[in-house]
């Protein structure tokens, strides 16, 4: 059988993940220290776990409601008032498997054929080939070093054309760490306002904030109407696993995104869901401790690459920094793959997130501090290897 | 300094050194000593102690609650009696509790006679108690917050690169 020939040219034309060959690499490497994950470290809090044992306990083993428990919009609902001052009813709220289904289904809900979507980069690698498989054209605006990666309003102004459909926002961001400021929000609603484009607001490390505190775009003036929240309990409440996110919007938006979610997924899994209410109610404090974690951490780790001559800045949000390793002379690719085969140390290249990644990578410090040290040490070793070479 | 930062890193691992700190802290090794000598002076930090499970090794041991109940003494209340309680070595730590007794006494020893004759020939007999309830320890499951005798949780199964 030919199956060049059959399979779906939109589907094979999208973009392959960019983690993937290192991915390839690391698994033949089991011995080496990981820098490269995309999600939290912590075990998820017991008073969830006990939650979801709770559930089964009392038989809660069927589906739920395709939009998701009543009970866990509410809840979900309460959250984003209670933190963002954001304001949506139980009929607003989709509750899907994981943010990537929420994702998804808001390019679905909105793409047709030749529809552009703004995607700021480097970022996260979904949204790119979703958009293609919709036969939609992404768009990327390569953000900038000296902007330490935050995208400006003067950039999406110069990248929207009559077809622009969606724009993705995407902070706190993966893989940069940078985070939005209040008035680079303000200028981009401004932008906006007056257009038909809607923003597709990727808010999962909303709650991994350093020294500032997070606000949605969806609550600055005119945005509500054409933002769709997403947001999820993966990094959050450490709960990857439990494959369970959100979004929230307009109900004419959202309504669509259920009739998808629908038909592929029915509904998002019961016990995660009833584990959620509990995180969402009762875990404040937990999140906090995580929080305070990754912070230190996060320090530790701009000040060690800082200090070894790889240009870091400070990120504000995620549990991402992402050095500047140009002073090598390597490309991201060639530095990664010699420091994991000389140090046996993984970090994932920065153009694993989009072209405008070339010349740094992402170093993941969701991992124990004494983990964090040893690879530091390693890659200290290695600039200085590499300075002896020259 | 930020002194929280260091009572909290060393809760959780005592045995970290000034340099190990200092270096996760980015503070000078003099001045994290420092901090931790006016920290141990100001009796903050009131001791270093090793969690053991005794049951895995083959010396004897036994562990024991005492509840005790004692009469106030005009003018001292109960700090007279706690003092005189708490001096002997064999109590490892004593509350005053609300309750169906004033104090909680923990014994370690090595033998269940050892504590018996504590209690029948030292602390009964001190003025003001009027009573005592030994409760031995038959099995510990979770000891200052480490947990004993249980399947211990997944320590990180991650995919090693993940997006």
């Amino acid at each position: 059988m030919d199956y060049e020939k059959i399979l779906s040219k939109a589907a094979v034309k999208m973009r392959p993940s960019g983690i993937r060959k290192f991915f390839d690499l690391v698994a033949e490497m089991p011995e080496c220290i990981s820098l490269g994950v995309g999600e939290p470290d912590f075990q998820t809090p017991w008073d969830i776990r006990d939650a979801a044992i709770h559930s089964l306990e009392l038989g809660r083993t069927k589906y739920t409601a395709n939009a998701g428990l009543k009970e866990l919009r509410i809840e979900i609902g309460n959250w984003l008032k209670r933190k963002y001052d954001l304001n949506y009813s139980q009929d607003e709220i989709l509750v899907t498997v994981g943010g990537s289904e929420a994702i998804d289904l808001a390019l679905r809900a909105l793409v047709e054929p030749g529809d552009e979507v703004i995607i700021p980069e480097p970022c996260y690698v979904s949204y790119d080939p979703i958009t293609t498989a919709l036969m939609g054209v992404p768009v990327p605006i390569s953000t900038k070093p000296e902007n330490d990666f935050r995208v400006t309003a003067e950039e999406i102004r110069n990248a929207i054309t009559e077809k622009t459909k969606i724009l993705v926002l995407s902070y706190p961001n993966n893989p940069t760490g940078a985070a939005l400021r209040d008035q680079d929000m303000q200028e981009i609603a401004e932008v906006l306002q007056g257009t038909d484009i809607v923003v597709l607001s990727d808010e999962i490390y909303s709650e991994l904030t350093y020294g500032y505190q997070y606000r949605s775009i969806a609550s600055y003036p005119g945005m509500r109407e054409r933002t769709i929240v997403i947001n999820g309990f993966s990094k959050t409440f450490s709960m990857t696993g439990w494959r369970l996110g959100y979004a929230a919007g307009p109900k004419p938006l959202i309504g669509i995104m259920t009739k998808i979610h629908q038909s592929c997924i029915m509904a998002a899994p019961t016990t995660s869901q009833y584990a959620a209410i509990t995180a969402l109610r009762d875990c404040d404090d937990d999140v906090e401790e995580m929080r305070k974690q990754y912070d230190l951490r996060r320090q530790y780790c701009v000040r060690k690459l800082n200090e070894m001559g790889l240009k870091t800045f400070e990120p504000h949000g995620a549990f991402y920094v992402f050095p500047d390793i140009r002073s090598s002379g390597m490309s991201s690719d060639a530095f990664c793959e010699r420091l994991l085969a000389e140090k046996k140390v993984a970090i994932i290249p920065g153009t694993a997130f989009g072209a405008s990644g070339e010349g740094f990578a992402r170093i993941s410090y969701a991992y124990s501090i004494d983990h964090l040290r040893e690879a530091m040490k390693r890659i200290k070793e290695f600039l200085d290897e590499l300075r002896e070479e020259k | 300094m930020d002194a929280m930062k260091l009572l909290q890193m060393l809760s959780e691992d005592p045995r970290a050194t000034v340099t190990d700190l200092a270096d996760i802290l980015g503070e000078q090794e003099e001045q994290v000593a420092a901090e931790i000598d006016s920290l141990e002076k100001n009796k903050i930090i009131c001791g270093y102690h090793t969690v053991i499970n005794w049951d895995k090794t083959n010396i004897d041991h036994v562990d024991a609650y005492i509840g005790v109940s004692a009469k106030p003494e005009r003018g001292k209340g109960y700090d007279k009696i706690a003092e005189r309680i708490a001096r002997f070595p064999e109590v490892s730590s004593l509350y005053l509790t609300s309750g169906t007794s004033e104090f909680l006494v923990s014994i370690n020893a090595k033998t269940m006679r050892e504590v018996a004759d504590f209690v029948g020939e030292k602390l009964a007999p001190i003025d003001g108690v009027t009573a005592t309830v030994t409760m031995f320890v038959l099995k510990k499951y979770k000891v200052n917050g480490v947990t004993m005798e249980m399947e211990a949780e997944i320590e990180d199964d991650r995919l090693p690169v993940s997006a």
